[in-house]
């Protein structure tokens, strides 16, 4: 009993360690994206409070813990609170694999991508709980909206993965960015990372692909009805799933915790370093082009995705497949 | 679609080159101000809050004609009148109710004594209705305070007038 509680003490200590880390960060990508974002317009950004307007995300964290839930009258009151809960969870939960360096990791599981993948997935299930539990127009057109663009753009997520696991030969995080000592998969693999990068976009519902909540047509989509903390949560949540995808970038194309070349200043660097200036390096990609793009017309998008991303992932996980055999390159896998 | 705009569209030609401004512009001076801390030109015809005006011996200048009261389209200000023992017409009430006001500046063109004017200061913002219902005390109160700036922008409009 005693060796039991000592384990679960353990573990406890392990998740905090991680999630907390992971919290400060999402305040602090979300002031990254507003002041980016504001500084691309040539305006200022958050700059007041603390330094650099650094804790304005924190400033505005309490204000919403002070502010009143609202519940509609006519929604449903359990799948309404659930909604924040499971999009934020779902958020959290995906970091567990998410390697720092080679042993900084919560859990080390062999079917590392396949979980993220399915993770980030059920993403979508709370915002079509947060949508139809509101019971109200807007949200739920945005709910359906954004069910149908994240199903659509996670199978060109799934072949490009795909892709990169022809050249790895595993399905663990760590062996991934193990086999991009040599070579980071960005160069090899180049139009695919640009379609991961643009899936990624509409996956996280960011600008150009931001319709399920487009503010001119449906006011703020399946958030219209959340107020106080549980729309913090959705917005927490979605942060966190901004930075998750940035994380999955560079573990699947920019070499995760690699240095940039195995040379002495750059090894040096410790692992966890290298990975946080990949991720940050992809989420300010984020941020400028949420500043420079218009929104993509509903067509458009599933139009881009089903008829341009998909055949062309097809095609080029052919020739990665056909290329990777014919010179002999495939990864060996000892079973 | 012809091959050139195929290739375009397929290089994301257009995006790059958006990409590229983006970043340039990033690391440019921003446009806007550090607006409470610091504050932009105003110009000596700004048309802000309301102020009475008193002659440098503290005597008031207004003397109750209502053309302000006659020519307000917003029908925000209020004055009654009666004779002061020294047998001059002064106003025994002179109300602006700030909420109607709509900052047209035709009070203070009426005035034909300079006495009723429209300063620089435009952060006059309450926390309730009631204290924009301003009286005469207040109006005279914002003339004392602002008395230097006034006299300087009414002397630098002066000959456009």
């Amino acid at each position: 009993m005693i060796e039991y509680l000592q384990i679960l003490g353990q573990e406890i200590y392990k998740i905090i360690f991680l999630l907390v880390p992971i919290l400060v960060s999402v305040a602090m990508i979300v002031w990254l994206d507003r002041r980016v974002w504001g500084l691309v317009q040539k305006r200022r950004g958050p700059n007041v409070v603390g330094p650099f307007g650094l804790f304005q995300t924190l400033a505005d964290a309490l204000k919403y813990i002070f502010k009143e839930i609202i519940i509609p009258a006519s929604a449903n009151k359990v799948v309404f609170i659930l909604a924040p809960i499971v999009t934020m969870t779902l958020a959290l939960v995906a970091w567990a694999v998410i390697p720092m360096s080679e042993n900084l990791v919560l859990a080390d599981i062999n079917v590392g991508i396949l979980y993220l993948f399915a993770v980030s997935s059920l993403g979508v299930y709370g915002i079509i709980m947060g949508g139809w539990a509101s019971n109200s127009k807007y949200p739920f057109l945005g709910a359906i909206r954004s069910a149908a663009q994240m199903v659509s753009y996670e199978v060109s997520i799934g072949i490009i993965i795909i892709n990169v696991l022809l050249c790895v030969g595993s399905l663990n995080l760590n062996d991934i960015v193990i086999a991009q000592k040599e070579l980071w998969y960005v160069i090899p693999l180049f139009p695919m990372f640009v379609i991961f990068f643009i899936s990624a976009l509409a996956e996280t519902n960011r600008p150009p692909f931001d319709l399920p909540e487009a503010e001119a047509e449906l006011v703020a989509g399946y958030q219209t009805e959340y107020s106080g903390m549980m729309y913090a949560m959705f917005w927490l949540g979605e942060y966190a799933n901004i930075l998750l995808m940035c994380a999955m970038g560079s573990i699947l194309f920019l070499g995760g915790w690699l240095p940039i070349i195995d040379i002495y200043p750059l090894n040096v660097i410790p692992a966890p370093i290298w990975m946080i200036l990949k991720i940050l390096l992809l989420f300010l990609l984020f941020a400028i082009i949420k500043a420079i793009v218009p929104r993509y017309r509903y067509d458009q998008l599933m139009r881009l995705g089903w008829k341009i991303f998909l055949p062309f992932s097809l095609i080029y996980l052919v020739l990665t497949a056909s290329f990777l055999f014919y010179f002999d390159k495939l990864p060996k896998v000892n079973i | 679609m012809n091959f050139s705009r195929f290739l375009k569209t397929i290089f994301l030609v257009e995006f790059i080159s958006g990409l590229h401004i983006a970043i340039k512009e990033l690391f440019k001076k921003s446009k806007t101000i550090n607006y409470p801390f610091e504050k932009g030109a105003i110009s000596p015809r700004m048309r802000g809050e309301h102020a009475l005006r008193r002659y440098p011996n503290g005597e008031e200048r207004c003397i109750a004609c209502k053309l302000c009261e006659a020519v307000c389209p917003a029908q925000a200000i209020t004055i009654e009148s009666a004779e002061r023992s020294d047998g001059s017409r002064k106003t025994t009430r002179y109300d602006i109710d700030m909420l109607k006001c709509i900052y047209c500046g035709l009070c203070q063109e009426s005035c034909p004594v300079d006495a009723i004017v429209q300063g620089p200061n435009f952060e006059f913002a309450t926390e309730t209705r009631e204290e924009l219902y301003y009286n005469k005390e207040k109006l005279l109160e914002n003339g004392d305070r602002w008395e230097s700036v006034l006299a300087k922008n009414i002397k630098l409009d002066k000959p456009y007038r």
